[in-house]
């Protein structure tokens, strides 16, 4: 049967404060340093070898390792909730090359389309943001009850 | 001063990813999987962000520099190109397959995951590979 909840795991007040806090944080870094908090693009831009100022990869580098260590500073406050990864060593490789090439030729992922881009109201991002989530309920039904790999 | 504002925001990022619930894999697979017993919360994480960002965005509309003299940059891009459509279906479908998006798969990475790390060093394979073959 299609959509049955699942009201053990319905966690709608965390997950609301949490994504407060990503908007909170998307809010914050377009304030004070008048740019995307678009994951992707923000790892990518320190990838993509072009000629990007030095400046241009100080903000990126901070940023990013703020975000990494966030575990860590969590847990200083509270037990760090488990990240359960039922993927195999080859799913996790593919998944992996497929988020990171897709990210950036689609130039965004959850958060710079899904997060920044609605917010802005941009076309461009609503209609990526209905691609990944498109294939991404497709890809796991295929997945989890077609070929049964979950 | 910038540069440990700009380091906490990335740290306020994180940490609403963790509270959300994002940074497991097995939950967002369960919001993914409308075919099994669906798990809703994470449409919540993406309300809850985009009321707060909302705000943001307003509060620059009308300014071209930030209190620290930073240029804001807001993608002028409108055109909806296939790159868009195809590179979003990509994007989805890898979603899908580890429950990791980038920026969940690089707060497990710093929780000391070794699937996060595995995921991360493909995604980054996956970034450089776009790199040489379609942007150079």
């Amino acid at each position: 049967m299609l959509l049955t909840i699942h009201w053990q795991n319905f966690t709608p007040g965390a997950s609301l404060i949490g994504g407060m806090l990503i908007g909170l944080a998307s809010a914050l870094l377009v304030v004070f340093r008048g740019k995307i908090a678009g994951i992707s693009g923000i790892l990518g831009g320190l990838i993509d070898m072009d000629s990007i100022a030095n400046s241009h990869r100080l903000w990126r580098g901070l940023f990013l390792i703020g975000l990494v260590s966030s575990s860590f500073v969590y847990q200083l406050f509270a037990p760090l909730p488990e990240s359960n990864i039922s993927a195999s060593f080859g799913t996790l490789i593919l998944a992996g090359l497929l988020v990171g090439f897709g990210t950036r030729m689609g130039a965004g992922c959850t958060s710079g389309h899904g997060i920044c881009g609605l917010s802005r109201l941009s076309l461009r991002s609503l209609i990526a943001t209905i691609s990944f989530m498109f294939s991404g309920f497709v890809v796991c039904y295929l997945f989890l009850h077609v070929l049964r790999m979950g | 001063m910038k540069n440990i504002i700009t380091f906490v925001i990335g740290l306020i990022f994180g940490l609403g990813l963790i509270i959300s619930g994002m940074t497991n894999p097995d939950k967002v697979i369960r919001f993914l999987d409308i075919g099994g017993i669906w798990d809703p919360s994470l449409m919540f994480v993406m309300f809850g962000g985009m009321a707060v960002a909302f705000v943001g965005f307003k509060f620059v509309q009308n300014k071209s520099q930030t209190v620290f003299d930073d240029t804001i940059h807001l993608p002028g891009t409108t055109h909806i190109s296939k790159e868009l459509v195809i590179g979003s279906l990509l994007f989805g479908a890898g979603w899908a397959l580890a429950g990791f998006c980038p920026g969940p798969a690089l707060v497990a990475l710093g929780a000391g995951y070794k699937e996060a790390f595995i995921f991360v060093m493909a995604m980054i394979v996956g970034i450089t590979i776009h790199y040489h073959f379609l942007k150079a």
